[in-house]
């Protein structure tokens, strides 16, 4: 592996990069955000690129975090160099075998993306919490502030621990370090062997664990003597700073990079220090900088080695002069005296004599940036100017307002510290539209072609699907340390011409900036189509504005709506950052790169775009005076409730920094029914119903990944106050026929993913591709088709008792209580999520796995989860990753504890309450839902009388009355949950007997975290991890939880069968007893057009990949088989299905023979697969159970049925 | 001994019998079974530059669709080392083909762009190509665009393909010409080497439950060759290049029928799909006992013996032919 003298690379390649060449063995595990590090090493594992000795890493992938540590353990203890790559909650898993690891000596290095630790929400950005949770494991602990440290301090890392046997943690901050792209210097395999003193690395391996020189290691020790042996690993931890430094030095002479345990910046006589670590030092050295030039003496201490903190550095490193000290940590530490890093520090002030009497200096901790809060100079300027005061304020806040407990320090966000030098552009972009990818090769660009510095940040909303991007570059001629986001930006490009009226692009556009704006309407008319505050900012701040129609470009060189190279060329042209011919050769020269690899009708496209875009941009004469009568419009309407008003609203309008800390909840309690609230309008084309065609079956509803079709049959009579645009059609039910049915679209709610379209069995028969739902452009679409969808939700909800809820054609009738998620467009997931609220919402507890299904499900601002008409629905809940199957079990188990003391109670107050409601109460049959309706009803009596009766127990039982109404609890998640990193905890709850319902979102990969391999990958797939095809089959999850005989177990696929998906449904809630319902999900991680998710689904059952099956254990007390297998034997081949999607065929392209191996051996497993489930539905009733089955003159082992055994 | 070499694009061939483009002359495995049975040259599967084109964009949009929008997921694949996007899988299967055969490898190029059909062509040649087989496949359904323009079209580029190669350029056509001769003659004067006829189609099929059109393509039968010995026969000796039979070949005598109109060679594939690759050892067989017990020679000899210029009544290659096998038909 050879490495150039400069590279554009972001954080986490540039420390796998040093990591991979330093090992043996690799286990890693997906976590955001360090997951890129294990990729990049699985993939040049799979390029079979060698470390520095020569062979090829060992790359795998575990089922948790706690099995890489585990195996790095393993791996170490018999003589490898090991590794492994984590963040958060995977490092908090790691801590055990840390622990472990650290007292036994063992060199080795963990490399984090550091990431806040979930506490009352999940947070995937960056702090402090989850490093600082490791303090005590005795790992050494090593700070990266920065793209280039990354990289050095990775191989300081690994070197000082195998020369001081201590084991290293290094860490840097999750995205802003990780996902930071920059330039660095990185290091060459040589710099990295004369760094490595082979004589440690042997050492090392001398101490392995080996029968050919035998010890034991890892002995249970007693009072006696445990004590004194942990106190003997002391002189290697008092050696190892020095170590740290020798090392330190040598890279220094090696590289030219000096470091430092302590590295301080600023005035040598600086009177006012700021002390901390990690990415934000960028920030304070710009500060310490721009104040030295106003004669400030102020200084930064750079935290590098944070455990063992070697105080006498430390306390050598601070300026003699220092007379106030603000120490700031990244994370919290609730009910502490104060945050590790500021104890520590007072702690080292204490024990040495720089406290000597005459100097006292003062020390004042904070606290900053949590989850990835910008802390910017403006806010380090803040606690300088805090240091001043006489009595400066202690355990501050700093980057939000703190209106409850004051901590919070005011700072004049103007205040700024940017280089004039240092070119700022900033790109407002679309997901879908590739400006994110663009942009990464712009700075690619740039870095390369001149000698400027370059950086690029990336920041993503919380949507999958038409998320917005916006891209923060930097170039300069001086190194670029700027750790926070542009607020003075010199560019301003806006990608989508829609975005002026949701969000203020201009408002980080500097006075005379350029703006470009991609816009459908030409120099001469785009100016009275701005909003007017838009026009207002252009005249103030004197813009110079372009415009291109980019889409227009895009259609007539084949690009669709892939924009990326149209706006990156219209960038160089006008930033002037490279001579323009210059620059379109080197962009073209950048496409050949990225794409050639593709195939060069690819290259052509974008080549194509490049020399049209040119010719299709306009300079826009700066006007006068604001014309508009339109301006940018509210994120959510006045008419929503106060909370969704001003706090989620806040929060949509990207405006969630200015939010005080009163007006966010104590705990983490949100409520549902918000995502209704905002509308996105990010669907180019919607649905529209012809009624004419209509057969009303309900499949569109159905399948509408975002809830966004519904239907309702009503009394026609409520037409009369209607839209003159609404639409109705003659009920095709026969008892209904007197009534109206409406089929309705959300325009402003749909993602366009047309997979409604691609359901619709109904076929206009003068003109075949006509049916009975067509997509059509939204925005003329738009207000009439929200007139009418606002009328529609006013239309009461049909009867549910009229329905029959195992037919999709009545139960799409059933309100959704789950909608407008934030999952990806066509995604194959939230169908069945939705389907799971309307039969069972309002009596419904989620337990829900970290993963996509949590991530669309609850992150902010607005989430799907919703209420009936009734203010009921479901209540759902996020534990972890791993645990959620027990957690979904305490629900489970509270629930019915609740009811068994509420019956007791209600027994106990029998007299006040009178007979008849009691024992309506205590022995209610609530298997319908009528009968959970009478329930309720009695439930509501009991509560009203209960509220006369004054004792204990009847407000006891006030508090747990609701318990006496039947709850359907649910644990959803994804493959890598169930298969993986939860299945032994699933396995566990399966075999409890407990009642409840597990749904398994299986799309066969970690989706959310970006399509690592799970168990549930099948083979021959390419997946993350598993680069060149997955070379080990699917694990057949069901037929391990059949294995207890005691549980509900099917194998659904809604394209496969929508019928047998509801009927699952219905079986498994009514299962008294543990249910599994594995739902074939299909995913973009499979790679092809979600609207033909449903026709994938079908093709996978009818190749026999995914039978449908049940196993119901009801059954066999009716003597019968349980095991119902529901689809037909396979017919076509796994090719006809695999061949579909990428993850198939790019195997097919990059490794033919392979490629053809493996999928000869997956289609062994479908035909042995069915083999089994054929041999195993064929059984009869008396062989699965002899003692509840009626006599049979079959014979017990009957054997297969031949048709489905030889397909 | 009877002598079945025949000579077809300027190269010897120890039989008329040559394996046309399917799947089936995709893997080497097969071609050397191929040679083995006495099959005496092979063209290639076609070569398609707008599947080419085509994969290349799906590729692009199924590994780019979803990325760089959500923070925990900027892509959703791996990036492998190559997809094999170029034409090099082709070119390969040349160059294996050419190492492990000794008999005349043809390759087939179904072009799209005007650089693409010269390029691709050049490439097969730099590959070891004995010769290409262009097959000009297009369906018009533009009204605006005519015959002649479309006609000329086809003209030119097979007058550029030929003048960026020197090793012989077959053209491959569909029988639907208005005027087929004068379309032959004016490819001939192009620079054509061979006519090979003709191409069959994927046909659209009406699936009436679903009300959707899917693409079919069955296996031909013998049936078929008729149509192609009827212009074979007509076309024998009025141009300069060689001739070929592809489609409706499948036993001996459908390869002598071939010869005796015209035809330098006679190319078979659904017949080695259907039966086996052997299926030609067997056809060579009877093709050389057919010949000894009707005493020819060679297949020389009989070429063309039954051609539109050679046959005793010329008259039933004609319109007339036409007209009196619809009035037999009608007096039964």
């Amino acid at each position: 592996m050879t490495v150039p003298t400069t590279a554009i690379l972001d954080g986490n390649e540039a420390a796998a990069s040093v990591a991979y060449r330093l090992n043996e063995v690799i286990a890693i595990y997906p976590i955001t955000p360090s997951s890129p590090m294990g990729e990049w090493a699985d993939q040049w594992q799979e390029e079979g690129r060698k470390n520095i000795w020569g062979v090829v890493p060992t790359v795998i992938e575990m089922q948790s975090e706690g099995g890489a540590a585990g195996t790095l353990h393993g791996a170490l203890q018999a003589g490898a160099l090991g590794t492994t790559f984590t963040a958060s909650q995977g490092l908090l898993l790691m801590i055990p075998n840390m622990y472990k690891i650290a007292g036994e000596l063992t060199p080795a290095v963990i490399h984090v993306a550091a990431r806040t630790v979930a506490t009352h929400a999940l947070s995937i950005f960056g702090d402090h919490s989850d490093v600082m949770a490791t303090r005590a494991t005795g790992f050494a602990m090593l700070a990266s502030n920065s793209v280039q440290e990354a990289s050095d301090f990775a191989l300081i890392a690994q070197a000082s621990s195998l020369e001081s046997r201590i084991p290293f943690l290094h860490f840097f901050d999750g995205f802003r370090t990780s996902h930071e792209v920059n330039k660095i210097t990185p290091l060459s395999d040589d710099d990295l062997r004369a760094m490595i003193d082979e004589k440690y690395v042997l050492g090392h391996r001398d101490r392995a664990l080996s029968p050919d020189h035998p010890v034991l290691r890892g002995t249970a020790q007693n009072p006696d003597v445990f004590f004194q042996a942990r106190e003997a690993i002391n002189p290697f931890y008092r050696a190892c700073p020095t170590i740290v430094q020798d090392v330190m030095n040598r890279f220094a002479a090696r590289t030219g990079r000096s470091y430092h345990l302590f590295d301080y910046v600023g005035a040598p006589n600086a009177q006012r220090v700021i002390v901390m670590m990690g990415s934000a030092t960028g920030a304070v050295e710009e500060t310490v900088e721009h104040l030295l030039q106003q004669d400030d003496k102020v200084g930064l201490l750079k935290i590098r080695l944070f455990r063992p903190f070697d105080a006498g550095a430390f306390i050598a490193a601070l300026p003699k002069t220092t007379a106030a000290i603000a120490v700031l940590d990244r994370t919290k530490e609730p009910g502490s005296l104060g945050e590790p890093l500021y104890l520590d520090v007072l702690t080292a002030l204490h024990e040495s004599s720089f406290a000597d009497g005459q100097r006292d200096p003062c020390v004042i901790g904070g606290r900053y940036g949590l989850s990835s809060k910008e802390f910017t100079p403006a806010m380090a300027k803040a606690v300088f100017d805090e240091m001043k005061k006489a009595v400066p304020k202690n355990h501050f806040t700093i980057g939000i307002r703190d209106d409850v407990t004051h901590t919070s320090l005011e700072y004049d966000s103007e205040f700024s510290t940017e280089d004039p030098q240092t070119v700022r552009a900033l790109f407002y972009g679309l997901g879908s539209d590739g400006t994110v990818g663009a942009n990464k090769n712009s700075i690619k660009i740039i870095g390369r072609n001149t000698n400027n510095y370059a950086q690029g940040y990336f920041v993503y909303d919380s949507k999958k699907a038409g998320s917005v991007t916006v891209s923060h570059l930097r170039f300069g001629p001086r190194p670029i340390r700027s750790s926070y986001l542009i607020t003075k930006a010199n560019f301003v490009a806006c990608h989508q011409f829609q975005f002026l009226e949701r969000m203020d692009v201009l408002a980080a556009a500097e006075p005379g900036a350029t703006f470009l704006l991609n816009s459908p309407f030409g120099p001469d008319v785009v100016w009275n189509h701005l909003p007017r505050a838009v026009q207002q900012t252009i005249i103030q701040k004197r813009l110079k504005l372009f415009v291109i129609d980019g889409y227009a470009v895009a259609r007539d060189t084949g690009m669709g709506n892939r924009i990326n190279t149209i706006m990156q060329t219209c960038f160089f042209a006008i930033s002037g950052v490279l001579p323009r011919n210059q620059a379109m050769d080197a962009i073209k020269k950048a496409i050949r790169e990225t794409y050639g690899k593709r195939g060069e009708a690819v290259v052509e496209k974008n080549f194509a775009a490049v020399d049209h875009a040119l010719a299709h941009l306009h300079p826009v004469a700066l006007q006068n005076q604001a014309t508009s009568g339109f301006d940018i419009l509210p994120s959510v309407p006045q008419s929503a409730p106060t909370f969704v008003r001003d706090v989620l609203g806040t929060i949509i309008a990207g405006r969630g920094d200015e939010l005080p800390v009163s007006t966010l909840p104590v705990d983490g309690t949100f409520p549902t029914g918000t995502a209704k609230w905002e509308k996105r309008n990010i669907a180019q084309q919607v649905p529209v119903w012809d009624e004419g065609l209509c057969i009303q079956c309900g499949k569109c509803v159905l399948v509408c990944p975002h809830a966004v079709i519904r239907a309702k049959v009503y009394d026609s009579s409520l037409l009369s106050s209607a839209p003159l645009a609404f639409k109705s059609a003659k009920p095709r039910w026969r008892e209904f026929e007197s009534l109206r049915y409406t089929l309705q679209v959300s325009p402003e709610d749909c993602t366009g993913c047309r997979l409604c379209v691609e359901a619709c069995p109904a076929k206009s028969k003068s003109e075949s591709k006509h049916k009975a739902i067509n997509m059509e452009p939204q925005p003329p679409l738009r207000e009439a088709e929200s007139a009418d969808w606002k009328f529609f939700l006013g239309l009461p909800e049909f009867d549910r008792d009229r329905l029959s809820h195992g037919q999709v054609k009545d139960n799409q009738l059933l309100e959704p209580l789950f909608e407008f998620s934030g999952a990806c467009s066509g995604c194959g997931e939230t169908p069945y999520i939705k389907l799971l609220t309307q039969l069972f919402g309002d009596r419904l507890l989620i337990a829900n796995a970290t993963g996509c299904s949590s991530i669309y499900g609850g992150n902010l601002p607005t989430t799907p989860y919703t209420v009936n008409p009734q203010g009921r629905g479901p209540a759902w809940c996020n534990s972890l990753f791993e645990d959620n199957a027990e957690f979904g079990l305490g629900l489970r188990l509270a629930g019915d504890k609740q009811a068994e003391y509420a019956r007791e109670l209600t027994r106990q107050l029998a007299p006040q309450l009178g007979e008849v409601l009691v024992s309506g109460l205590l022995i209610p049959n609530q298997t319908t839902e009528r009968e959970i309706e009478e329930q309720r009803r009695r439930v509501a009596e009991l509560k009203m009388k209960l509220a006369t009766v004054q004792s204990p127990q009847a407000r006891d039982l006030l508090a747990v009355a609701d318990a006496l109404v039947r709850k359907s609890v649910w644990l959803v998640g994804g493959d890598g949950w169930a298969y993986d990193i939860g299945f032994g905890g699933l396995d566990h709850v399966l075999s409890t007997g407990s009642n409840v319902n597990v749904l398994v979102l299986d799309t066969e990969v970690y989706s959310n975290t970006g399509g690592q391999m799970s168990k549930a990958t099948p083979r021959a797939a390419v997946a993350k991890f598993a680069t060149g095809g997955k070379r080990t089959s699917k694990k057949d999850l069901a037929m391990e939880a059949i294995s207890y005989g005691s549980v509900y177990v099917a194998r659904v696929a809604m394209g496969g069968s929508d019928t047998h998906t509801v009927k699952a449904f219905l079986e498994a809630e009514a299962y008294d007893g543990p249910s599994l319902i594995i739902a074939y999900s299909h995913c973009i991680a499979h790679g092809y057009d979600m609207a033909f998710g449903l026709e994938q689904q079908k093709a996978a059952v009818n190749s026999g990949y995914w039978p449908l099956i049940r196993y119901n254990p009801a059954l066999r007390l009716e003597g019968k088989n349980p095991f119902l297998l529901d689809s037909k034997p396979p017919h076509i081949p796994l090719q006809r299905y695999a061949y579909q999607e990428a993850r198939y065929t790019m195997l097919v392209r990059s490794n033919p023979e392979g490629a053809k191996e493996l999928l000869r051996l997956a289609q062994d497993d479908v035909d042995r697969q069915w083999r089994v489930y054929a041999n195993r539905a064929a059984m009869t009733g008396s062989a699965e159970t002899p003692e509840a089955a009626p006599a049979e003159t079959q014979p017990a082992s009957a054997p297969a049925s031949r048709k489905g055994a030889e397909q | 001994m009877i002598d079945i070499s025949t000579r077809y694009l300027g190269l010897n061939l120890k039989s008329p019998l040559v394996a046309s483009a399917s799947p089936l002359c995709g893997s080497v495995d097969n071609l050397r079974r191929i040679e083995d049975v006495g099959i005496a040259a092979v063209v290639l599967p076609s070569f398609f530059e707008e599947q080419l084109q085509l994969e290349s964009l799906a590729l692009d949009s199924d590994l780019s669709r979803g990325g760089e929008s959500f923070a925990e997921s900027p892509n959703y694949f791996p990036d492998l080392q190559t997809y094999n996007s170029g034409p090099e899988g082709y070119l390969e299967l040349i160059r294996r083909s050419k190492q492990s055969l000794s008999i005349p490898v043809i390759a087939s190029l179904n072009g799209v762009s005007e650089g693409g059909w010269v390029r691709y062509a050049a490439l097969m040649q730099e590959a070891g190509a004995d010769a290409i087989e262009l097959n000009l496949y297009g369906v018009v359904t533009d009204p605006k665009l005519s015959s002649s323009q479309v006609e000329q079209d086809y003209c030119e580029l097979v007058s550029h393909v030929k003048a960026s190669v020197t090793i012989p350029v077959a053209v491959k056509l569909s029988q639907f010409f208005t005027a087929l001769p004068y379309m032959a003659k004016r490819l001939d004067e192009a620079g054509a080497d061979a006519l090979v006829l003709f191409n069959r189609f994927y046909q659209p099929e009406f699936d009436l439950e679903s009300l959707d059109v899917v693409p079919t393509l069955s296996l031909s039968s013998s049936q078929e060759l008729l149509l192609r010995l009827h212009w074979v026969a007509i076309l024998y000796n009025r141009v300069r290049a060689d001739l070929a039979v592809t489609g409706g070949v499948h036993i001996a005598e459908d390869v002598l029928k071939a010869i005796m109109a015209g035809a330098n060679v006679a190319m078979m594939t659904s017949a080695l799909l259907r039966h086996g690759i052997e299926h030609a050892e067997l056809v060579l067989k009877q093709l050389t006992r057919w010949m000894e017990e009707h005493e020819y020679e060679s297949i020389r000899q009989m070429r063309g013996s039954m051609s539109h210029l050679s046959a005793s009544r010329p008259d039933v290659f004609e319109r007339v032919n036409y007209m009196k096998v619809l009035s037999s038909y009608v007096l039964r």
